[in-house]
């Protein structure tokens, strides 16, 4: 790891490993919104329409 | 005086004033790693066989989402107990690749990592399928990473005998994810993997008891001595043996599952016998092969039940 005037400056295996988890973290997250929809629907049912328009 | 300071970033620390050690060098598999991956299928197989064998079925999104949250469990109280045992695991051969003591992962790191997908597990499993679930996984958590990892495996030789509950609760969740409820069947199976992790433990001990000596963790052998490990193994392998039948014999499973139960637990017996028999090299080669066979034995004993319960 390398510093200058700016603080840390990454090496590119550092910015590597940092980009995966970067990208890990993404998934995560948007298989985690998959889920929280794909439950409400099977729990709410047809109920999800049934709502003021 | 003034709350925000005006930190000039010198070479240790970078623009947030953080230190280099903050930084973080880890890669996701070190954070996979954290998890402790192979214990976790084995909670996972385990708790799907408690789901498969329950009354009630569950939606397959649901089923889903349940083991997903009891996976992340099992992996979130590995990470609290790598956190805690940084210590112990620099001084074992077995352990000092482990990303904490390896310097890959920050303690604090995994501290959080754990607590928040501890959380997250706890919070998704009571949403999305059942409060009585997600106590169990909340008490298994606790129970793993307090009361065994922080508690008793420094404290006694009955560290893995009490502890083992926490390992043994997953199928017990699994059923109370499908039902709401405790049944005796989900009992019986917590109760067959209560009494097969001490002698699981305990042979892996007998040849590792050394390093436990060294790291200063009081496992059987090493307070007891050898010979009191092994009259152990061969009384809970005793004890083990009719309980792997015990779910054929009150009726929650079939006469094939009984019989294929009782031929693992002779063979079980019959392994925890010459562990208790015989000495020097070939006693080591008897707890090696307990100890392989015993992993062996939990996932054709659960994966019998769970082809019988596919096939009514």
């Amino acid at each position: 790891m390398k510093h200058d005037k700016n603080g840390i400056v990454l090496t590119e295996e550092q910015r590597r490993v940092r980009r995966r988890r970067s990208l890990a973290l993404a998934i995560v997250l948007g298989v985690v919104v998959i889920l929280f929809y794909a439950v409400t629907i099977v729990k709410l049912g047809p109920q999800v329409m049934n709502r003021p328009l | 005086m003034s709350l925000v300071t005006n930190s000039i970033p010198s070479d240790r620390t970078d623009t947030l004033g953080r230190s280099e050690a903050f930084s973080s060098h880890a890669d996701v598999a070190d954070y996979f790693a954290l998890l402790k991956p192979r214990v976790m299928s084995l909670v996972v197989f385990t708790a799907l066989v408690g789901m498969v064998r329950a009354p009630e079925a569950l939606h397959p999104v649901l089923a889903f989402t349940a083991l997903l949250c009891i996976a992340i469990g099992a992996g979130a109280a590995g990470a609290l107990n790598m956190w805690w045992d940084a210590d112990i695991d620099a001084k074992m051969t077995r352990t000092r690749a482990r990303p904490i003591p390896a310097g890959r992962v920050e303690p604090g790191e995994a501290l959080a990592f754990g607590l928040v997908l501890a959380s997250a597990s706890v919070l998704m499993l009571g949403l999305a399928v059942g409060l009585v679930a997600a106590g169990l996984l909340a008490f298994t958590i606790f129970f793993y990473a307090v009361i065994y990892t922080m508690w008793l495996k420094r404290l006694t030789a009955q560290n893995i005998v009490i502890g083992g509950a926490a390992g043994a609760l997953p199928p017990m969740i699994g059923w109370a994810a499908a039902t709401g409820t405790i049944g005796l069947e989900g009992v019986l199976l917590f109760l067959i993997i209560f009494f097969w992790t001490p002698p699981h433990f305990w042979a892996l001990a007998l040849l590792r008891a050394p390093e436990y000596a060294r790291a200063g963790v009081p496992m059987l052998p090493v307070v007891a001595g050898a010979d009191e490990t092994r009259k152990q193994i061969l009384i809970y392998a005793a004890i083990l043996a009719p309980l792997g039948i015990s779910p054929a014999l009150f009726g929650y499973a079939g006469i094939a599952y009984g019989a294929f139960a009782a031929v693992l637990g002779g063979l079980f017996l019959l392994l925890a016998w010459q562990v208790f028999r015989r000495r020097g090299v070939v006693g080591e080669a008897a707890a090696k092969r307990l100890f392989g066979f015993s992993l062996l034995y939990l996932f054709l004993l659960f994966a019998a039940l769970l082809v019988e319960a596919i096939a009514r």
